[in-house]
């Protein structure tokens, strides 16, 4: 460890996370497709097998429930599995046991029983994948209880979310905004990491809210940048936890600016967007100088990768919604 | 194609040795196994009177497969984990489960009913196969604490995971036996084939026998007779030592049958026949193990007799302890969904809490 921050992609900082949980806990172990001499498809297990052993760092058979349901075995024993899903698009055949069994079982043991379970997956689209290899499936996972769902936005954030994510007895679906992957930041290696699900302002600003979270928080901040050209000062959150979500951040920001705008890649219909501008206008309805506006993915399918730029709530979508904000 | 399941008992109660099911029934407590598969079979039929009375919303019979899995149980030691399906009754007697916790699943006061660490027993899965998986994540610790190969008999542990005929063809049971297979793992895959996956017969789940399909993935199968329960006692312990001692998985089949409707809720009269019945009530397990003691003069109407008032006991317990299982509190969902209560979960009890109360 050192006191100095380094300057290294959220890949890296994951990888330093991982490394970091698994010196100081023996019992953390990883599981995965392709995780150990490959070092994963995107690297953020590298080398790991080969400084851990492969009772550690588990390659394991092409089989998703197999994953997340011997991760739970694992976790009876005693054990703390963090699972590497390879892409968004694969979790689905682990449902069941991530949905039955994983997010059920302290309550079914009376709260006697813990599994501490982590699963990465990587999300989001961006980067000219095909199909399957671009999707945005929080709203599945924040919508059953008993799971913690939470998305890094930057280097930093990795680094602290993971250690957190690995210490805490819930089950954490770990999100990992994967256009951003090779996002470089400043890491400060020798910080304890916050609470895992509190929401922060990434950026201070007295007109409207726009929470983000994820591949979409450099967005966000570049859209601040236009929008302080303008004389408009928005204030960013980053989201961080999915759910818990966290509700007071939000509502003392809106209750300041009295706008808000919600960007995320999922589609619209049932997503986060639409829970923070319940729980809003149920809170502080007469703070509120506009409607909530949400900037999403759309209900389709994603889209082959040559539409995914406009499907995608970039700059543009969401200065417009902003400009609707204040034009209502 | 299918093989005779092997067996050591006739249906009169002939000890008949076989090469593959290693035994010395001298070694055996067998009126203890008797005791064991009349007192689960107690429990059984006490617990579908009680859902008769309405006092449990549902009940899934094991009438027929004592044997099977007072046998496989027999062959555990106390540090071994069982993972069960919802119909290990006997498994769970065994284990020494308070079978009053076994009700309390079916009468809607718990979703569990018992500290799975206290007896190394877990709790019951419906979703079938999932809990294979359990198992093998379960095995994987015990080769990582090193609790496996040692050689030491009081360290070597294994797991010993049931699963009923239909759970085969869960992909989630497939990925199971890959994983057992690859990684050599300490786990044995019990399966108490009872030939009916509700109205669904083996015949719609495969085209061989469930022993048999161990071997594409790479271990051993056995297919013995599940009504006999020295047969299943035999084959699992050989499967657990063989588990312990580093020497991976193996798939038992133990060919019996659900004698009782899948569940009280189940009607088997519009998918099979009452001849079917008639012959496997022929092949009682507990009257063939009976059968054995009584022509051995290893039991005698005393013991029976002790059996029965014991019985009688365990009956009136159960009726008084189902009904005296107490509601679980209005917050005990809130307060057991996760580790630390999140601020808006909080909020939710409070307006229950507050509904509950007062009705607004």
């Amino acid at each position: 460890m050192t006191a100095q921050p380094s300057t290294m992609p959220i890949a890296h900082a994951l990888n330093a996370g991982l490394r970091d949980a698994m010196e100081s806990d023996d019992k953390v172990m990883l599981l995965g497709e392709d995780i150990g001499q490959l070092g994963g498809v995107f690297r953020v297990t590298d080398g790991l097998q080969k400084g851990f052993g492969d009772l550690r760092v588990v390659d394991a058979p092409l089989g998703e429930a197999g994953i997340v349901g011997s991760a739970i075995g694992l976790a009876m024993a005693g054990y703390r599995p963090v699972c590497e899903i390879q892409f968004d698009g694969f979790v689905f055949p682990a449902m069941n046991q991530i949905t039955t069994q994983l997010a059920k079982y302290r309550h079914r043991s009376d709260g006697k029983i813990s599994l501490p379970v982590v699963i990465r997956i990587p999300v989001g689209g961006g980067i000219g994948a095909i199909e399957h290899h671009s999707e945005s499936p929080e709203a599945y996972f924040a919508h059953t209880a008993g799971l913690k769902v939470v998305t890094p936005s930057s280097p930093q954030e990795a680094y602290d979310m993971i250690r957190a994510a690995v210490r805490c007895d819930d089950p954490v679906i770990f999100l990992e905004p994967k256009r951003n992957y090779w996002l470089k930041g400043e890491v400060d290696l020798s910080r304890i990491p916050g609470p895992l699900e509190k929401a922060s302002i990434v950026r201070p600003g007295e007109d409207l809210t726009l929470v983000a979270y994820g591949a979409l928080l450099p967005v966000a901040r570049k859209v601040a940048d236009v929008c302080a050209e303008e004389g408009r000062n928005v204030e960013v959150i980053d989201l961080r936890s999915l759910s818990p979500i966290d509700d007071e951040t939000i509502l003392r920001s809106v209750e300041r600016t009295g706008r808000l705008v919600v960007a995320h890649e999922a589609s619209r219909s049932v997503g986060l967007g639409s829970e923070i501008a319940s729980r809003v206008q149920d809170a502080i309805f007469h703070s509120l100088e506009a409607p909530v506006i949400r900037v999403t993915g759309y209900d389709t399918p994603y889209p082959a990768s040559r539409l995914e730029e406009e499907w995608l709530p970039g700059l543009d979508r969401i200065l417009d919604a902003i400009d609707r904000s204040f034009s209502y | 194609m299918t093989s005779q399941p092997l067996s050591l008992l006739t249906q009169d109660g002939t000890y008949q040795s076989q090469m593959a099911l290693p035994l010395d029934p001298g070694s055996i407590d067998c009126a203890q196994l008797l005791r064991d598969m009349i007192m689960t079979r107690r429990v059984d039929s006490e617990a579908i009177a009680l859902q008769r009375q309405g006092e449990l919303g549902l009940w899934p019979s094991l009438l027929g497969q004592e044997a099977a899995q007072v046998g496989a149980a027999a062959s555990l030691f106390p540090r071994d984990v069982v993972f069960p399906t919802y119909r290990e009754h006997g498994v769970a007697w065994c284990r020494g489960v308070d079978p009053v916790n076994l009700l309390g699943l079916f009468r809607g006061t718990t979703m569990g009913g018992w500290d799975p660490t206290e007896n190394n027993f877990n709790l019951y899965t419906l979703v079938i196969g999932a809990q294979t998986l359990h198992a093998v994540g379960y095995a994987m610790g015990i080769v990582r604490d090193g609790d496996v190969g040692t050689g030491d008999p009081e360290r070597d542990r294994a797991v010993l995971v049931f699963l009923g005929d239909g759970a085969l063809s869960e992909g989630e049971t497939n990925e199971a036996f890959v994983w057992a297979a690859a990684q050599n793992l300490p786990v044995v895959f019990f399966c108490q084939n009872n030939q009916w996956a509700i109205s669904a017969p083996y015949s719609v789940q495969s085209r061989v026998a469930v022993a048999q399909r161990a071997q594409g993935f790479g271990f051993k199968g056995i297919r013995v007779d599940g009504n006999d329960v020295l047969a299943c006692l035999s084959a699992t312990r050989e499967a657990m030592a063989a588990a312990r001692s580093g020497n991976g998985p193996t798939l038992i089949e133990a060919f019996t049958y659900r004698r009782n409707p899948h569940t009280t809720s189940d009607d088997d009269g519009r998918y099979r026949s009452g001849a079917e019945n008639d012959v496997w009530e022929s092949l009682d397990p507990i009257e063939r193990l009976k059968n054995y003691l009584v022509g051995s003069n290893k039991i005698d109407q005393d013991f029976l007799s002790k059996v029965g008032a014991e019985e009688q006991e365990l009956a009136e317990k159960l009726r008084a302890g189902c009904r005296a299982l107490p509601n679980p509190a209005p917050d005990h969902p809130f307060r057991n969904t996760y580790a630390e209560m999140p601020k808006e979960l909080e909020d939710q009890m409070i307006e229950h809490l507050s509904f509950v109360e007062t009705g607004a």
